[in-house]
């Protein structure tokens, strides 16, 4: 299974690399939207939890993009028919598109965070970098889960794009509460405080919670 | 073969009826018998329709999600119509729920929406979680693979609504010290009968609405069935 896994995610990352469609859009997205909250909050730096927001919201709004692009390369051309033919399981599916997604995400925070750190955020970026990459990544692993199951959820609807971003959201509210809050005390004025240990606690929870139930509801939804 | 209709019906009258007596008799119970709450007075009871509303509601939302896993496991399509029933009157019951939980605020705190209220934050994105039920649910053509998309999404968010309460609750305890204990902590013999009459009477009255729209829904579906056949008979009759 592992290995069927790791043959789908190397197509998607192939197509990706090739067509360049999600990463570039995310990007963009994200330093569209960096721009946005500094002329909608008319600050021209910002710290602590108004700092963490708007990261936060950044990285929700580029990574909706993601989601809905995850399988119309499947869903366009056709290879959707040929993914379900082969002989491989549903999990594998599964686990292919929520690792492409989280790679996906990776690269964009790879150029959205230090943007951010420039643009906006009035502490240094520097010091609080060990805790928000792993507040970060624990994020990315929930938002990668939730992201392949309502990606498979809207994709055989006539109305994809309207409901990956009004079935992600509240979905994703928990992971929002969890990083916002802990990256608000890495974003401190006074330097990053130490992270409540209840955030990464809560975002690994739900991160099995989810997991675990799109384990179970995968092979309901890719089985035509 | 036998009637699916009669099945959901059956007993549908009686229950109607329990609910509307229980629920007279809660509210007779609300105006004339408990007392007014010391802090709030009058107004507080509007807690004895918001609390059981609220709790019914979300009840009707996970037993979606539990009707919905039913549907996978079994693949009938009853299961599917209980799910989206059960969903569809909670989602109407929601904005009730909403309202008077504003009212209520404006009421006692002072402002339509509190945000320090977790309970309330929380029904809010539950709400707009179930939102997308039905977009997602007529968004798909297939009959088939709509009961069984819908079952997915129903046991998902039927699995969010715990999680998403204990996330909201988390979220804001930490910044706004909670100073009053729970609702029903410390509440007189009266007020705690009373709600919980009023509670039971909701739970009728959600049972029975569910159970009204499951016949009129499954009656429908049967007078389409039954026109379609009459069609197709008249049209071969005509050919020969």
């Amino acid at each position: 299974m592992i290995g069927q896994a790791i043959t789908l995610l190397r197509k998607d990352l192939l197509l990706e690399f090739r067509d360049r469609e999600s990463v570039p859009a995310m990007a963009l997205l994200a330093a569209a939207t960096l721009v946005v909250f500094h002329f909608a909050l008319g600050q021209r730096s910002i710290s602590g939890e108004l700092a963490s927001g708007a990261l936060w919201v950044t990285l929700l709004f580029a990574s909706m993009l993601g989601i809905s692009r995850l399988f119309v390369a499947e869903q366009e051309d056709g290879g959707f028919d040929a993914v379900l033919l082969a002989p491989v399981e549903r999990t594998a599916i599964l686990l292919a598109k929520a690792t492409a997604l989280l790679i996906f995400l990776i690269i964009v925070e790879l150029i959205a965070v230090p943007m951010f750190g420039v643009l906006l955020l009035g502490v240094p970026l520097g010091p609080a970098i060990p805790s928000l990459i792993g507040v970060l990544l624990l994020a990315d692993i929930c938002i990668a889960i939730v992201g392949a199951l309502v990606s498979a959820l809207a994709i055989q609807t006539r109305i994809r794009e309207l409901l990956v971003p009004i079935l992600a959201l509240p979905l994703l509210l928990p992971v929002l509460i969890a990083g916002s809050r802990a990256s608000g005390q890495i974003f401190q004025p006074g330097g990053p405080a130490a992270v409540a240990g209840r955030w990464p606690l809560m975002l690994a929870l739900y991160g099995v919670v989810f997991g675990l139930l799109a384990f179970a509801l995968y092979d309901y939804l890719l089985d035509d | 073969m036998t009637d699916k209709t009669q099945v959901h019906g059956r007993g549908l009258r009686r229950l109607a009826f329990a609910a509307t007596i229980t629920l007279i008799g809660a509210f007779a119970m609300v105006f004339f018998w408990t007392p007014n709450e010391a802090d709030q007075g009058f107004i507080q009871k509007i807690f004895y329709l918001h609390v059981p509303l609220a709790i019914v509601t979300l009840g009707g939302f996970v037993a979606g999600g539990i009707f919905g896993f039913m549907q996978l496991r079994t693949g009938k399509r009853v299961w599917d119509l209980r799910s989206y029933v059960a969903i569809h009157l909670s989602l109407m019951l929601a904005v009730a729920v909403l309202i008077t939980g504003a009212i209520w605020a404006k009421a006692s705190w002072g402002h339509w929406w509190v945000w320090d209220e977790p309970v309330l934050v929380s029904f809010l994105v539950v709400f707009l979680l179930y939102a997308c039920y039905q977009p997602l649910r007529f968004a798909i053509e297939d009959p088939e693979r709509q009961a069984r998309y819908a079952a997915v999404f129903a046991v998902v968010a039927g699995a969010f609504v715990p999680i998403n309460f204990a996330a909201v609750r988390l979220a804001q305890a930490y910044t706004h010290p909670r100073t009053l204990g729970t609702t029903t902590g410390g509440m007189p013999g009266s007020m705690m009968l009373t709600f919980l009459i009023s509670m039971l009477g909701m739970t009728l009255l959600f049972m029975t609405l569910w159970k009204f729209e499951l016949t009129s829904k499954s009656a429908r579906m049967r007078l389409s069935s039954i026109r379609r056949r009459i069609a197709r008979e008249t049209t071969t009759e005509q050919a020969a």
